[in-house]
């Protein structure tokens, strides 16, 4: 049925939005928009968090249909009220997180993904098929491996190669580079670029990155909370106007100053940890690292090289196979009375998931560390509720934990407030060692300096912090010193003072 | 007139129960993996099980034919998996627990419509004798080989092939794996579910057939004994692969005739302990193949308990 894309433009489509609107309820989503894509450009949309990037996407692919507005693909009005529209007209998205089916084959997915598949299919001849149409790209992927398998560069570039093998010559990225080390989003995004280049495609992406936007981009649109902020050539524009589009004029808490001091006696030591993924596989490889009282190590690496694991081992969620986790000296197992004596917290990612009891109340959860011992507990058995929502208005204060009442379900906060609600409780009590990963991914600007600043006052009061983190630049900002995580063992280690961004960059994507 | 033949019995006898009491195990998990491998759990197929043999013994009762029995009991499947699926298709509808309500339903169902056939004798399905080469009687009754049994071995590739080479089998598998992927392709996911789960239910009904028309040949209560259930815990031990349930249904048959078959060479002690192996050989199995550690390689994404 390739009759589904007959009327798609046979060259790189231009694409004109005007006016968009989008309300859910009282919320205006995106409130007048317009936007112009030329045809063969590399075009970005930058915004924050809710500023409205991923609605005007999902209007232009028929997910929403707008409430005001018109869209234009090469000066032609068009209407477009469902995905299947979106894509008849050479419209295709690649998103975020990956749509491939991880338990099937590249070549199935492929296959899947043409509006036609034929009653009984012929593998050797579709997969000549297939090989033929890769071999005039700028790029491979191994068809037989199973999607799960791949390695989150390559599953990108499937992605991207799926929507080229579907006709698709508009292409939207959302967030593109955000599972890929440095070296890989530059080799993807250069080809991407040379393919604009030629006229082959056109491309509008998502991206938070500047580096990206003034490497690789043509043009700009920039979105503020659902507004049209600004837009304009990538050569006309330099990074500060950018950013004032993007955030205004608002006061950032700067984070805190560090206090020079010398690395204190060691806290937690790490020799030789070795642990399994769910699927069986090696995930921490021989990894050994020290960290002292009064300083900051940060873990970089792109995600899937066993920096969850190795959080999950020293949060107590996943058994080691083999090494010695030592605080204080001891061997410590992560149980629950182990944590306490040693006086350990912990911030995993996806603090609602990992450690948070969604339907339980703000009170309960800042509770669970201590919940069971005086006040909060008389005998070790009867909870008293009094002293736990004291405590847990005192915290919200403190932390700044925007929430209705204590006794609002965390599930109801936002990211950020879930994030100071845990750190909050995990930071309330006496620590000396605090394990952190991912704490700002998903969160906006003033969030985002605001738990930096809570880590930074932890580690000037003495906490040893190992920061686990995908976003570099994160890293570069808060620690003390650097390793790096490649397949599960750490590759480079420096003091964050003098790093070498390039060696680092290599060392994440393993050289 | 019987041969002896020793020690040699035990492991003839398993044979033969793998080839006779295993059929049901065949058609049952292979249903179950079609069910499952679109995304939808079905644990009334032990109901499906029972109402099939008891329809099937009932019809081949009034009819005289067999096959007439075979027919009815598997559309009284096919009608029992279209109800599961289209309950489930429900929203915030759980498929186990509608799964078990309809398990107990059916099986109360078929025990009060199946009372008047307890005492009168159907006819039952015809064998094939492979055994004609020897002389050794019991070889022969062995090797006696119902048309359902070789029916159930020619399913499981075909299965195996449908779901790797045909546009019908990846959209199957595609609604089981992810439902926004089937969603963007145009599959209706309910759609898929209902016409697989209605597929395996109709297989489960032919392999309840078996149970009342051939062997062990009569419809009672407990004809079935949670065979429907052991085989929904084959599907997940055969990893979802339609060739590792026939292999996985023959050792079930043969670990069933375990029992009997000392029996007959005078090992007469625990045998109820004995008739008890399949049963412990499936809990074996979800302890062996469960970790919380681990997640199981070639299960479908979305299989959850908790939807």
């Amino acid at each position: 049925m390739m009759a589904a894309n007959a009327h798609a433009p046979s060259g790189a489509p231009a694409l004109e939005v005007i006016g968009y609107s989008k309300r859910f309820g009282s919320f205006a989503a995106l409130d007048d928009v317009s936007m112009k894509v030329r045809s063969g450009s590399f075009h970005v949309l930058l915004g924050e968090n809710g500023a409205g990037k991923s609605t005007l996407v999902k209007c232009i692919m028929g997910y929403y249909t707008p409430d005001d507005g018109q869209i234009m693909i090469n000066n032609r009005e068009v209407e477009i009220g469902h995905p299947r529209q979106a894509h008849a007209h050479g419209l295709g998205m690649v998103y975020q997180h990956f749509t491939l089916v991880p338990n099937m084959t590249v070549l199935e997915n492929f296959l899947l993904s043409r509006p036609h598949v034929p009653a009984v299919v012929d593998w050797t001849r579709e997969r000549a098929e297939l090989e033929a149409f890769l071999a005039g790209m700028p790029f491979t992927v191994p068809l037989d491996s199973a999607v799960a398998d791949l390695a989150a560069g390559e599953k990108q570039k499937a992605e991207i190669l799926r929507q080229l093998y579907l006709q698709c010559r508009f292409i939207i990225l959302d967030e593109p580079t955000s599972v890929l080390t440095p070296g890989e989003a530059d080799e993807v995004l250069g080809t991407i670029k040379r393919m604009t280049r030629r006229g082959l495609i056109t491309v509008l992406m998502i991206t938070h990155k500047f580096r990206e936007v003034n490497a690789f981009a043509d043009a700009v649109t920039v979105l503020r909370r659902g507004r049209l902020a600004g837009a304009g050539k990538v050569a006309d524009l330099d990074n500060a106007a950018m950013a004032e589009m993007m955030i205004g004029h608002r006061d950032v808490k700067q984070a805190v100053d560090r206090v020079a001091r010398a690395a204190g006696t060691p806290v937690l030591e790490i020799d030789d940890l070795r642990a399994t993924d769910d699927s069986g596989q090696e995930a921490v490889d021989s990894l050994s690292l020290t960290v002292h009282a009064g300083e900051i190590v940060g873990i970089a690496g792109v995600s899937g090289n066993g920096q969850r694991e190795l959080i999950e081992v020293l949060g107590g969620q996943r058994h080691a196979v083999g090494g010695v986790v030592r605080v204080h000296g001891e061997a410590y197992g992560a149980t629950r009375a182990e944590m306490l004596r040693h006086k350990v917290a912990c911030l995993p990612e996806e603090p609602l998931r990992n450690a948070c009891v969604g339907h339980m109340s703000v009170a309960e959860n800042m509770a669970f560390r201590r919940f069971d011992q005086p006040p909060n507990a008389s005998g070790g058995i009867w909870l008293r509720r009094a002293p736990m929502r004291a405590a847990a208005r005192a915290l919200i204060e403190r932390y700044r934990v925007k929430t209705r009442s204590p006794d609002s379900p965390i599930a109801s906060l936002s990211g950020g407030n879930v994030q100071r609600a845990v750190l909050a409780r995990e930071l309330s009590g006496d620590v000396d060692l605090l394990i952190v990963a991912n704490p700002c991914f998903g969160l906006d600007f003033g969030a985002v300096a605001e738990i930096r600043a809570q880590i930074v006052a932890a580690r000037n009061r003495g906490v040893a912090v190992l920061l686990v983190s995908e976003d570099l630049d994160e890293i570069l900002e808060l620690a003390d010193r650097i390793a790096v995580i490649f397949e599960g063992r750490l590759r480079h280690e420096t003091a964050s003072c003098g790093a070498d961004i390039g060696v680092i960059g290599r060392a994440m994507a393993g050289h | 007139m019987q041969t002896d033949l020793g020690l040699w019995a035990v492991p003839l006898a398993m044979l033969a129960g793998a080839i006779r009491v295993s059929t049901p195990f065949i058609f049952v998990s292979l249903g179950e993996c079609l069910t499952e491998r679109s995304g939808r759990i079905n644990l009334g197929l032990e109901g499906t099980l029972v109402m099939g043999a008891m329809s099937a013994y009932g019809v081949a009762l009034q009819t005289g034919s067999p096959w007439a029995g075979v027919l009815v009991a598997g559309l009284i499947g096919l009608l029992l998996g279209g109800l599961h699926a289209a309950i489930c298709n429900l929203p915030r509808v759980n498929d186990i627990a509608t799964g078990i309500a309809l398990m107990l339903a059916a099986t109360g169902l078929a025990f009060f419509l199946g009372k008047p056939l307890v005492q009168p004798k159907a006819p039952n399905l015809s064998a094939v004798e492979l055994g004609w080469w020897s002389d050794i009687p019991q070889v022969r009754s062995a090797l006696q080989v119902n048309w359902l049994f070789v029916l159930g071995i020619v399913l499981a590739p075909a299965l195996w092939w449908a779901l790797r080479k045909t546009r019908w089998g990846l959209v199957v598998r595609l609604a089981g794996e992810s439902v926004d992927a089937a969603r963007a392709m145009g599959v209706s996911v309910a759609w898929v579910r209902l016409l697989a789960t209605a597929a395996g239910g109709f297989l489960s009904g032919i392999g309840g057939a078996f149970l009342s028309l051939y062997y062990p040949g009569s419809w009672n209560e407990g004809l079935s004994s949670g065979q429907g259930l052991m085989a929904v815990a084959l599907v997940i031990f055969a990893r979802w692969n339609p060739l590792r349930c026939l292999w996985a249904s023959l050792l079930f048959g043969a670990a069933g005739a375990i029992s009997p078959a000392l029996q007959s060479v005078g090992v007469t002690q625990g045998y109820y302990l004995f008739g008890a192996a399949p049963y412990v050989l499936t809990l074996a199995i979800m302890i062996i193949t469960c970790s919380p550690e681990r997640s199981l390689r070639g299960a479908p994404g979305e299989l959850g308990v908790t939807r």
